[in-house]
């Protein structure tokens, strides 16, 4: 049976009665949705500002053809990701160390060019303290780029899991799980690139 | 020394380190039920304070400095360490028994958020030995708060309630995760107890709203620390801002507060008046519309900041609308009670209590959906009148009802009746002695949040009143802290089933062994084990069916391998609460920036070594008994 | 009572045609960012092309098209949840 209404009862012949996995996902998804509200509030707090640069830089310092580069770095990092899991699921654990390996390093090459795009446009004087508009737009990107660092830190942690055979299927830091941050990450990515960047209205 | 929680975890950890390692949800249920009453207690007596200070015109108590502390802490210890945690405290004590699970989803996440609520909760609390606690009240609206620079306080706020926040946000997921697949075979999610449906609801408000406020929070800490320009008018910003990212959270908090307490009496009155709950369906699908609705009315908090026309008859209409499910509850509470033999326990009269006094809470609030009459009335005492209804007359006597509802299953001993009573009457009589007056002062015009007022506005009376009715709640909680202390020496046994209950809490005893269930129930209906107590004769009466074996009942689904030595419960773990305190730590080094960053290095190297320990030991170690 | 089945994995090969379909769809969006010409209709074309970008990392690579519908519901209830909010809260600042 593939198709479960949200009424079912769960089946009792897992250990301690319950599919561990399913409730594990369960948890991840709900959480991924109440992210949603995390960074749309960030979202609307930059739409309002978008335009309050209080005699400072705005939109003019952003260098599209750039961030288009490092958003197609971290599309990529995705797919990286979704074949890791592939190989993880198909117990190929060398192949998913690769793929894992090849999405923490597309996802700290993102970083690196934030950071990089960071210091430009500080030193084009937009700062934190230059205008709401400043604020909103480091506190937007920058708590992204944490989601994506601690991504980061994760995947680096599964791989070195994986070369001493200590990567499981039940444990709380699992490809799959962190497979689906990962991939959230990357579409609030695809949404502020969109508006922020995108849409300089 | 009566055991109140279960026996031995299967590892034999006793005393103090088996309570910090625990992941049994009945054991951290009962942490967080004690150390909410025991900020219920200091919250009180910060009220106490307060009406002190007011109960004369230019009262000299306090100073305006120390009230302004006082009344914040009380709002936000009241909110965030009392009502929520005690929600809190029932939800993991009960949702998994009445879901017939053994224990939630994330048993150490559980332990985690329990923790993390503890040790933020003592965090705020430093502040009064630190330069002095929040003092710009529990919403904190900025400019005002952007602006206190004596010493840390608002520091400690913002801080303080981002962590409080994560310990919610990740219970709250646990609960989503463990009423949708954790369910015993045959219960539909239309079986489950309204209380349990009431905590889904409750955890999907909680997730959809500690976002926005969260964002407010790290806006108003970057304005404070790093200079950020978030809410600086003079920068081109819209201090109205914070306003509706606080209260795009805080109108659903308020159904947070108060929709597990509509859970419990809606699980007492049936008990109570010997019939099912009338309308089932309608209690709960008016629960979930009360949970939607509630995102839609929050900028009523802000009828007089200037949103326009439009705006205000938006949110004065949705409002109004939100009235209507909380009705349908209301009408179907009567329906349960309406010729039911009716049994008058004190879990009874605290549920009545509850319909009473939350009914004239939400006729004020009425009044305060009319936009115009919203302009009188905010900010004064009225409003306080008005919360106060719906929370204390409502939550709390919602949750003390169930103290003595569910008193004999942590306990095995009964509260005891007498006692029960008159903390009932002196503290009904009190509550409404404290806040009935303050509708009248309100409309007479006393304004809220000020420290004193003058002779010669009237208000003195009502003022004396209330704070001769905040005394007798006061002794009212003197007999029902005597009644705990005394019932759990000397109360009459209980056995498993007092009441003669519906759900299945009843069916295992009391106190329940660790595991809960020796075997999984199978669910073949609503109020499951009251058809397994009782058939229905010709004429639609309940008859008692005869007490039979579990051998002849064919209540518990077959498991292979799950005979009752075999239940592998999870195991211990010190990793939640090390977590937790690393994150606590953490919070003391953005607290105190200037000089802060080694307990930012310190708590950050304490959370991440309980977070990678956690995330990669195995939930069950433990080996058959 | 039977154990929901884990429905087999797509081959990669699927992946990788989604993740072409990716590269291809941002190219058009920094192009049309740069044509003048489109300027009226930019705002919906922008935000219709990112939303098949954000719809087919979740369909496929999140693999939420094949999935429990609770996953869906659960995650979909935040996206369109937080939409209106929000779009509400500029509202009454006349920012949208």
């Amino acid at each position: 049976m593939s198709a479960h209404s949200v009424a079912d009862p769960i089946p009792a012949d897992h250990e301690g009665g319950f599919d561990l996995h399913r409730t594990r996902k369960t948890g991840m998804w709900v959480f991924l949705g109440s992210e949603c509200i995390f960074f749309g509030a960030m979202i609307s707090t930059f739409l309002l500002y978008r335009n309050t640069t209080a005699d400072g830089p705005g939109a003019e310092l952003f260098d599209v053809a750039f961030t288009s580069a490092s958003s197609f770095v971290l599309l990529m990092s995705s797919l990286t990701m979704v074949l890791a899991h592939n190989a993880f699921e198909r117990r190929d654990i060398r192949q998913a160390r690769i793929w894992l390996t090849g999405t923490a390093l597309l996802g700290a090459t993102f970083l690196a060019g934030q950071i990089f795009e960071f210091t430009e446009f500080v030193h084009a004087g937009l700062t934190m303290s230059t205008s709401p508009f400043g604020s909103s737009f480091y506190m937007l990107t920058g708590f992204h780029g944490a989601h994506v660092a601690i991504g980061v830190m994760m995947l680096t942690a599964m791989v070195i899991l994986s070369t001493s055979g200590r990567l499981h299927h039940d444990r709380g830091l699992n490809v799959e799980l962190v497979g689906l941050y990962w991939h959230f990450v990357d579409i609030v990515w695809i949404v502020i690139f969109t508006i922020v960047y995108l849409l300089q209205v | 020394m009566t055991a109140v929680a279960a026996p031995l975890t299967q590892d034999g950890r006793s005393g103090i380190w088996g309570w910090i390692t625990t992941v049994d949800h009945k054991r951290i249920g009962i942490l967080y039920g004690v150390t909410a009453f025991t900020f219920f207690l200091i919250g009180g007596i910060e009220a106490l304070l307060v009406r002190t200070q007011l109960a004369q015109a230019d009262g000299t108590l306090l100073s305006a400095e120390a009230y302004n502390q006082l009344f914040t802490m009380h709002g936000l210890t009241m909110v965030f360490l009392v009502v929520m945690p005690t929600a809190s405290a029932f939800t993991n004590y009960f949702l998994p028994i009445m879901l017939g699970a053994r224990d939630v989803a994330f048993p150490r996440l559980n332990a985690f958020s329990y923790w993390l609520f503890l040790f933020a909760g003592l965090m705020i609390y430093t502040s009064f030995f630190a330069g002095g606690a929040p003092d710009g009240a529990w919403v904190g609206y900025a400019p005002l708060s952007g602006q206190i620079t004596e010493a840390v306080r608002m520091d400690f706020w913002s801080v303080g309630l981002q962590l409080l926040g994560v310990a919610s946000i990740v219970s709250s997921a646990n609960f989503v995760a463990t009423c949708f697949t954790m369910r015993a075979p045959g219960m539909t999610m239309l079986r489950m107890p309204v209380f349990a449906w009431m905590s889904l609801v409750v955890a999907f408000l909680l997730l959809f709203s500690l976002p926005s406020v969260a964002i407010g929070l790290f806006q108003l800490f970057l304005d404070r620390n790093f200079g950020a320009l978030f809410y600086e008018a003079a920068a081109g910003a819209d201090p109205l801002l914070w306003q509706h990212l606080f209260w795009i959270f805080g109108h659903p908090e308020v159904y947070v507060l108060v929709l597990p307490a509509m859970g419990i009496v809606s699980e007492v009155l049936p008990v109570f008046s010997r019939k099912p709950l009338f309308g089932y369906e309608f209690v709960v699908f008016s629960g979930v519309a009360i949970g939607f609705i509630g995102f839609g009315v929050w900028s009523h908090h802000m009828f007089t900041s200037g949103m326009g026309p439009v705006a205000e008859a938006g949110f004065g209409v949705a409002t109004m609308i939100i009235a209507i499910p909380t009705g349908v509850k209301i009408f179907n509470w009567i329906g349960t009670t309406w010729g039911g033999r009716l049994n008058m326990s004190t879990p009874m009269l605290f549920s009545l209590g509850f319909i009473a006094m939350f009914v004239i809470g939400g006729l004020s609030g009425i009044t305060h959906a009319v936009v115009p009459s919203d302009y009188q009335q905010h900010d004064t005492y009225y409003v306080v009148g008005h919360f106060h209804y719906v929370l204390f007359g409502g939550a709390i006597f919602g949750y003390v009802a169930g103290v003595y509802y569910w008193f004999p299953k942590w306990t095995g001993r009964m509260l005891d009746e007498r006692i029960g009573k008159i903390h009932f009457w002196l503290m009904l009589l009190g509550f409404n002695l404290t806040f009935g007056p303050m509708h009248i002062l309100g409309l007479n015009g006393m304004p809220r949040r000020t420290y004193r007022y003058p002779e010669g506005l009237g208000f003195e009376f009502w003022n004396l009143m209330a704070t001769i009715g905040s005394y007798i709640i006061g002794i009212s909680l003197l007999f029902f802290i005597w009644n705990i202390i005394r019932s759990r020496r000397n109360g009459t046994l209980s056995g498993s089933d007092p009441w003669d209950g519906r759900t299945l809490e009843w069916s295992i005893p009391s106190p329940p062994p660790e595991h809960n269930f020796d075997e999984v129930p199978l669910v073949r209906s609503l109020d499951d084990f009251w058809h397994t107590k009782y058939a229905e004769d010709e004429q639609g009466r309940a008859v008692r069916i005869p007490a039979v074996t579990g051998a002849e009942i064919d209540v518990f689904a077959e498991e292979e391998g799950e005979a009752h030595g075999d239940i592998h419960m999870p195991s211990p773990s010190y990793y939640p609460a090390l977590s937790a305190l690393g994150l606590v730590i953490l919070g003391y080094g953005f607290v105190y920036l200037s000089f802060g960053w080694i307990a930012v290095a310190v708590g950050g190297v304490v959370a991440l070594w309980g977070l990678f320990g956690w995330s990669l030991e195995p939930v069950t170690r433990s080996e058959h008994h | 009572m039977t154990v929901v089945q884990h429905t087999a994995h797509p081959a990669p090969k699927l992946y990788w045609i989604v993740a072409l379909i990716l590269a291809l769809v941002t190219a058009l969006e920094v192009a049309a960012s740069y044509i003048d010409a489109l300027d009226p209709v930019l705002v919906p074309l922008l935000l219709g092309l990112g939303a098949i970008k954000f719809g087919i990392v979740i369909a496929f690579f999140m693999h939420l098209k094949f999935d429990r519908p609770l996953y869906r519901s659960l995650f979909l209830l935040g996206v369109f949840g937080s939409i209106p909010l929000f779009v509400v809260l500029l509202l009454t600042f006349n920012a949208l």
